[in-house]
């Protein structure tokens, strides 16, 4: 419709400005939204695409063995490699253990501070979102020194009440729940959007809800868990991403080598060594493919199941 | 346009409020807000105490974190000053069954000679057993030094220095851009609008690993490397995040004020300027401590692209740096910590409203 446009504004005379009202706002437009646009197609959709053609190629950062494309052999590596398969493993079985916590810890925190009986609610709310800001790098060396085993406070306590002391960060039984402890600073912003949430359940609900002969758990149930779906899916579907990407904490805690027992070996881990430590270039770029269309199913697979159990109020779709 | 300001300003909470107001006077009532109350005070004890931890290690010295039977806040073992002498104290069980802390003055290996402190001029008293099975009163003794030697050792004011304008330069560059985008998404119609910005929201979904090689490859091409600006440019070409945060808040603004003043002959810049900008200042402000706060936690970035030049590097990276240099200084890489941490804090205090309600913006209106 745009040469319509165009051609009318040519009628109405020389003085007349050369596009229309509406061609001159989408021009507008476009240059307001155009840093948005050079930085996504510099910073995200040209490497993207660069990163899947490295995967057909031996490229490598030096350049020293002469370019040509190697079709499937990188994935053949990769899906052959034992290391693919158990950084994998890694990565999706903490995700089983963080995640679930991840969304619990936030939901019951916000449900405290969401509750009628809690005295100076404002001030437990600034305090528990207060950690969010602290640099990983600093939370990481204030929890590692709890979980220490000769000076942790961790140990002490569970000595103090009679239970045995153990090495989290070096026992491959318990290192998942050290970095989960280690991210537990992490929640503040999980515990302000669950606690919005909550608050914007209509208190009529309740009410009905309770003149039915609903509980405390029936009210959660039936109330507040449905009316919560929107929130818990948007947490849920982030938490994923993340999780499935972690491994800051890793590099820091051990410089990235899998201590203790490979189980801090997590596939980001894995791409970041085969790139940055072994400087295998079409490896790294393989490898990071095949997260990212894991992550991708993952989150099609979550998108899809959003109609079965997200409920939005007011939708008319 | 003061209403929504105050809407931005208000704490997220206003029910409890009103809850509290109608709360039950009645006994029962009283307990429960009591017990929920403690609860919550156990609960946020425990979440906050690596903070306490960091604080009193910070304070000790090496012997007393090496120590068995120290306690948890910092001491040292006590002494006591006895003709020009400095003797250590010990805590000393006597035949009577009481147990005073006696300085030692001849150790010897059947028996021992000690002094009372309290009673320096008595008769010294000399005592059967092995001094060396003797535990030692710990006093009271905070080392506020260790966080002037970590400090220099780590060079604390180069790195704030090196993140506070990372801080401020990538700050700007965000605002502008993202100001930019979510005026050009919240006030114009062109064709693809809704498209693009839903393609704008799926980078938020979209894993960084899968743009960093190249990405890592341009800035090493370009000569970027041991420079800032692999951290700086991408601020300086938006992000979904502050886009989004910025383009919900312009949509709620009121489109009479921008006519009156497209009538009154203004261009597009000129509504955003004197316009729209105006009314946003609280979201502005949102944006600006949410970059802050990033700036303090970037690590992987600095240690990618700033590994080979230290004087560059930002706090979050000299920390780990210390903690791997220093790691058996636990006093001196905790004191480091806590003045990582400091910042933030103040920067959190400061500008708490405008964090909670950016959050809830991002969160749940989407």
């Amino acid at each position: 419709m745009a040469i319509v446009e165009l051609d009318s504004s040519r009628v109405s005379g020389p003085s007349e400005p050369r596009f229309s009202l509406a061609g001159m706002e989408a021009i507008w437009g476009y240059l307001f939204i155009s840093p948005w646009i050079v930085g996504f197609m510099l910073l995200t959709a040209i490497p993207m695409v660069a990163t899947l053609v490295f995967t057909f190629t031996n490229i490598t950062l030096t350049g020293d063995e002469p370019l040509r494309f190697v079709g499937l052999e990188n994935y053949e590596r990769m899906l052959g490699d034992p290391r693919t398969w158990d950084a994998l493993g890694v990565t999706l079985r903490f995700a089983a253990v963080a995640l679930p916590i991840g969304l619990l810890i936030p939901f019951a925190i916000a449900l405290l501070l969401n509750s009628s009986s809690l005295r100076g609610s404002r001030y437990f709310q600034a305090l528990f979102f207060m950690p969010f800001v602290i640099p990983f790098v600093a939370a990481l060396f204030a929890w590692a020194g709890m979980l220490n085993p000769q000076t942790g406070w961790i140990n002490g306590l569970l000595e103090f009440i009679g239970l045995e002391g153990r090495d989290w960060i070096n026992d491959p039984d318990w290192i998942f729940s050290a970095l989960v402890l280690i991210g537990i600073w992490g929640i503040g912003s999980a515990v302000i959007i669950n606690l919005a949430g909550l608050q914007n359940v209509p208190t009529e609900l309740y009410d009905a809800a309770r003149v039915d002969g609903a509980g405390w758990w029936g009210q959660l149930r039936h109330v507040t868990i449905p009316l919560m779906s929107p929130v818990l899916f948007y947490s849920i579907t982030l938490g994923m991403i993340g999780v499935l990407q972690y491994f800051l904490v890793p590099l820091v805690l051990n410089g990235g080598d899998g201590r203790p027992s490979g189980n801090t070996y997590f596939m980001n881990v894995h791409i970041y060594k085969t790139f940055f430590t072994f400087q295998n270039m079409s490896e790294g770029a393989t490898l990071a493919w095949f997260l990212f269309l894991i992550i991708l199913a993952f989150t099609l697979v979550l998108f899809w199941s959003a109609r079965y159990w997200v409920y939005y109020a007011g939708e008319t779709k | 346009m003061a209403t929504d300001t105050e809407v931005l300003a208000a704490p997220p909470i206003q029910a409890i409020d009103e809850r509290v107001a109608r709360r039950p006077a009645d006994r029962r009532g009283i307990l429960r807000s009591f017990g929920v109350t403690f609860f919550a005070v156990v609960v946020l004890a425990a979440f906050l105490s690596p903070l306490l931890r960091t604080t009193m290690m910070a304070l000790k010295t090496q012997e007393q974190i090496g120590a068995t039977n120290a306690p948890l806040w910092p001491a040292t073992p006590g002494t006591f000053e006895y003709e020009g002498e400095e003797l250590d104290v010990y805590v000393v069980p006597m035949p009577d069954g009481t147990s005073p802390e006696l300085a030692l003055l001849e150790p010897g290996r059947q028996s021992s000679v000690f002094v009372d402190p309290a009673n320096p001029d008595a008769e010294p008293i000399t005592w059967e057993g092995s001094w060396r099975a003797l535990e030692r009163p710990w006093e009271l003794d905070a080392h506020w030094e260790n966080f002037g030697e970590a400090w220099t050792i780590i060079d604390f004011p180069l790195l704030i220095r090196n993140t506070a304008l990372l801080a401020l330069i990538g700050t700007l560059g965000t605002l502008l851009s993202c100001v930019l985008v979510a005026y050009g998404f919240s006030r114009f119609r062109f064709p693809g609008r809704n498209f693009l910005f839903l393609v704008l929201l799926s980078t938020i979904f979209l894993p960084a690993t899968v743009t960093l090689i190249p990405t890592y490859t341009i800035f090493v091409e370009l000569g970027w490397v041991g420079t800032w600006l692999p951290l700086l440019v991408p601020a300086f070409f938006a992000n979904a995040y502050d886009v989004f945060l910025l383009r919900q808040y312009f949509m709620t603004l009121p489109r009479e004020l921008d006519d009156a003043a497209k009538i009154d002959g203004a261009g597009p810049f000129r509504v955003l300027w004197s316009v729209i900008l105006p009314q946003s200042w609280a979201v502005v402000v949102a944006v600006a401590v949410f970059h802050i706060v990033y700036t303090w936690n970037l690590y992987f970035e600095p240690l990618l692209y700033l590994s080979s030049k230290p004087d560059l590097q930002p706090i979050a990276l000299g920390l780990a740096r210390f903690n791997t240099q220093y790691s058996q200084q636990v006093q001196l890489v905790q004191a480091a910590t806590l003045m990582t941490i400091v910042i933030p804090m103040i920067i959190f205090f400061l500008g708490q409203r405008f964090f909670m309600r950016g959050i809830v913006i991002t969160g749940v209106e989407k």
